[in-house]
């Protein structure tokens, strides 16, 4: 740097606390040092140009951090001894944090890994520190998610054993595959699927729902999470804008491959939130808003404004995008009537919602619920008075790719089923979606190894051929306390006498 | 006479997760333990990294250590992230303090020039070291298995950024925030031939790739003699020079060095004790690293505190290493 007799400015004097303690390597060579950097084909010709998203050296950030973690672990130990179980709005809602505990969390420690990662493989230092400290970030997340569900597995079915369900249970390859995928690509895709696509597109659609839903819910433990997360958040989505730009801006080589990246870990991240669409239309109680505003909000305006200022650099928004937008009035309802189908085998109970639920849902959904999806619940319904609640034996189809079942249907025609598939060196495997298939056509020797849970299962790799093998030994779902039905299961009956309803209401309060 | 508030009781259906209880029994779990026990993914991963097929992601071939299990390594500080950032802002509290109670009095600009010379180039270089050190840090966080061993890495990643902002701060505050003093003390790093053998050390030690020899290397080794000659021995001469002002600024590093002997030597104990196949990598990557580390500071010792220093400070490591059963040179010296 130019000698200077002036005072440094704060982004100068940043960089002198940052990226100015690296310097050119002379005994080794800097391809050596830093091997990842270029096998994507992402060419970066000036390091210097990267802007800080934030400028945090380490004494404050200690400083910041220990503040929000003393006033956070108070509203814990506050909530522990006053039992704050007991006043959500009902305990239908904890199975949103069993989805969240066992779906969700495992990826922030994902994450804590992958930054880490991304903190050692690029050559500017000015990256590297903005990644490790969203390192720390995610591993504070994984650990107060930990400790702000703490309370509820004490006494809630169904969050006792997150971090193995996660990698065993069927539906839980979805969120676990798709940070597979990112870890295991090389660290300029690793920041555009998460850093971008995730954190700063569509973390809204994650974070909105689970923290504003347990704000309308009655959860002070983790709605307190939520609001001490958010200004960590804010730096991971500053970190994500800077990091598209700085690489559109390197080259213009550059520009076809983040397309392709956008495209896909776009779409990868709508067939995550799709699980994230059930539990915010179904699952809580008391609703925020309906999975579709939330879509035309966070993703249809906010995402719109963004991809038009990015049009300068040549990038055109995801090219699934409207699959996605007309997936809006159908996506929960067909995600909730398949679990409602396999609730035997997840660690979270379903329901047919109640009929004010479905009134809000007419509301919502004016085209599509009252066409499209009452109908089943009454007949599902209908059949669970008589006595022939139903639950399917059958494994699903999975897709190659997202790895959920196969259940969406086609844009523009809600009864037929999407579907795709083709043979790679000989074998035939089988797609949700157009976009999934051509995800799988960019990279087939990536996804030929995806670790498909029912596969799985038929093998014999999953300690047992039968489902309540695999359900019990291998998931170590609890049999009768985890899974089924929500109407009589152990979580029901203590809800109800937490409640003081006695037994003799029981049928009523049910009904 | 104490006073009763009465609370409705509530019987808990369990009192901790499964996977904590599996290790410990179904009882009330430590905060430490609900968040750094079995959370790392351990099997059916998906994709093989692009960045290195021949492992798995977590997989734990990725150093040659073997551990039956990785989680046998834990924090005898019980740090976790809440506790990890409630300690270090208490250091950085007394920090800067130390600071700006310099800044105040311009302890440092009163220092005649020739003192401030030798702090540009005897210390602050140090700071690029230290990011060695966090790149290091970082990048085992990264692979190490179990989150009881990343965890304490990534802290002392972030650790190592923020011992190397303090040592920046030494220089800013001798050229009045110009960065001017910043850049001639990058300058000894870069081509004063002092600083020569510790610049290789440092590029040397960012190409190994097994990350157990790395935590040994970086953290055990070169910290082991790095830390008590900068830190103990060259603080006494510093003193002797009229810079005693400055040990109010290192006082971060002396802590700090002690505190994470718990840890490292923690580490080093289990990871040795497991077998003699590990006690005998240990062996063969200290009689390696070891005399390297020795060599890279023995121009910063003669131009400062001395050779013995250099040399009391290697006979405690070796002490050090000789609990765990571990030989290195400095017995004899």
């Amino acid at each position: 740097m130019a000698v200077q007799n002036k005072k440094l400015n704060l982004k100068d004097k940043y960089q002198y606390l940052t990226r100015d303690m690296g310097w050119e390597p002379t005994y080794q060579k800097k391809k050596d040092i830093f091997p990842d950097e270029d096998f994507e084909g992402i060419k970066i010709t000036d390091w210097s140009q990267w802007e800080d998203p934030f400028r945090l050296t380490m004494d404050s950030y200690w400083k910041y951090q220990a503040e929000k973690e003393k006033k956070l672990y108070a509203i814990f130990d506050a909530f522990a001894q006053n039992n704050g179980h007991q006043n959500i709005s009902d305990a239908r809602y904890v199975n949103a944090l069993k989805l969240f505990l066992t779906g969700v969390s495992p990826l922030e420690h994902a994450a804590f890994q992958g930054y880490a990662k991304t903190g050692r493989q690029f050559s500017g230092a000015g990256a590297r520190v903005a990644c490790q400290m969203q390192a720390i970030d995610e591993l504070r997340h994984s650990q107060t998610q930990q400790h702000a569900m703490s309370h509820y597995n004490k006494h809630f079915n169904g969050l006792h054993d997150a971090a193995h369900m996660h990698d065993r249970v069927w539906f839980l390859s979805v969120p676990k595959s798709f940070f597979d995928d990112a870890r295991t690509a090389g660290p300029f895709e690793f920041l555009t699927a998460i850093s971008f696509s995730f954190e700063y597109v569509l973390t809204n659609l994650l974070f909105v729902p689970f923290m504003s839903g347990a704000a309308y819910n009655g959860d002070m433990a983790t709605v307190t999470f939520g609001f001490s997360a958010q200004s960590d958040e804010a730096r991971h989505m500053t970190l994500g804008l800077e990091v598209i730009k700085f690489i559109l801006e390197q080259h213009e080589d550059n520009v076809p491959i983040v397309q392709r990246w956008i495209d896909k870990w776009f779409w990868r991240g709508f067939r995550l939130l799709s699980l994230v669409s059930m539990m915010m239309d179904y699952m809580l109680p008391n609703k925020v808003m309906s999975w579709s505003e939330a879509w035309e909000v966070y993703y249809e305006q906010n995402g719109g404004a963004l991809f038009k200022d990015l049009e300068r650099y040549g990038i055109r928004p995801p090219k699934y995008q409207d699959v996605a937008n007309d997936a809006k009035h159908h996506l929960s309802h067909q995600l909730w009537t398949t679990f409602y189908q396999y609730s035997q085998a997840t660690n979270f109970h379903t329901w047919i919602p109640e009929k004010e639920e479905m009134d809000w849902m007419s509301e919502k959904y004016p085209d599509t619920f009252d066409k499209y999806y009452r109908p089943r619940y009454e007949h599902l319904a209908k059949e669970a008075a008589a006595g022939r609640r139903f639950y399917n034996n059958t494994l699903p189809q999975l897709c190659q790719v997202c790895q959920v079942p196969t259940l969406f249907t086609e844009m523009g025609a809600p009864t037929k089923l999407s579907h795709r598939q083709l043979k790679y060196e000989g074998e035939r495997y089988h797609f949700c979606s157009e976009a999934c298939c051509e995800i799988f056509e960019h990279e087939p020797e990536k996804y030929i190894q995806a670790w498909l849970p029912v596969h799985q299962i038929y093998q014999g790799n999953c300690e047992g051929a039968d489902v309540e093998t695999v359900v019990q030994k291998y998931y170590h779902i609890n049999i009768g306390e985890d899974n089924f039905e929500y109407l009589g299961s152990p979580d029901h009956k203590r809800w109800l006498s937490i409640k003081g309803v006695k037994p003799a209401d029981e049928d009523k309060n049910a009904a | 006479m104490s006073i009763e508030i009465k609370t409705t009781s509530v019987e808990p259906i369990r009192h901790t997760y499964s996977h904590i209880a599996r290790r410990f029994g179904d009882k009330p779990a430590t905060r430490y333990q609900e968040a750094s026990y079995d959370l790392e993914a351990k099997t059916n991963f998906h994709y093989r990294p692009q960045w290195d097929s021949r492992y798995e992601l977590n997989d734990d071939r990725r150093t040659a250590i073997r551990m039956a299990d990785w989680y046998a390594v834990s924090d005898p500080r019980q740090f976790y992230y809440g506790a990890y950032v409630g300690n270090r802002a208490k250091m950085q509290e007394a920090a800067e303090t130390s600071f700006g109670f310099c800044d105040k009095r311009n302890l440092l600009t009163r220092l005649p020039e020739q003192t401030q010379k030798q702090l540009l180039r005897l210390l602050v270089p140090l700071r690029h070291v230290e990011l060695g050190a966090n790149m290091n840090n970082s990048k085992i966080a990264g692979e190490a298995v179990a989150t009881t061993v990343s965890q304490m890495h990534i802290y002392t990643a972030m650790d190592r950024l923020g011992i190397g902002q303090y040592l920046s701060r030494v220089a800013l505050m001798i050229d009045g925030s110009t960065g001017k003093a910043l850049d001639e003390s990058k300058g000894y790093w870069m081509d004063d031939e002092l600083w020569q053998p510790m610049r290789k050390l440092v590029e040397d030690t960012l190409v190994v790739d097994d990350w157990f020899e790395l935590t040994l290397v970086q953290n055990i080794l070169m910290d082991g003699l790095m830390y008590t000659l900068v830190y103990d021995k060259m603080d006494a001469w510093f003193e002797s020079q009229g810079a005693e002002d400055v040990s109010m600024l290192t006082e971060f590093m002396r802590d700090w060095y002690k505190e994470s002997l718990r840890w490292t030597n923690a580490m080093i104990k289990a990871v040795a004790g497991e077998s003699e196949a590990n006690r005998e990598l240990l062996q063969k990557w200290i009689d390696n690293w070891e005399p390297q580390a020795y060599d890279a500071l023995k121009p910063l010792a003669e131009a400062s505190v001395g050779i013995d220093a250099l040399d009391e400070a290697r006979a405690e490591l070796s002490a050090r290493l000789k609990k765990f059963g571990l030989q290195s040179q400095g017995v004899s010296a």
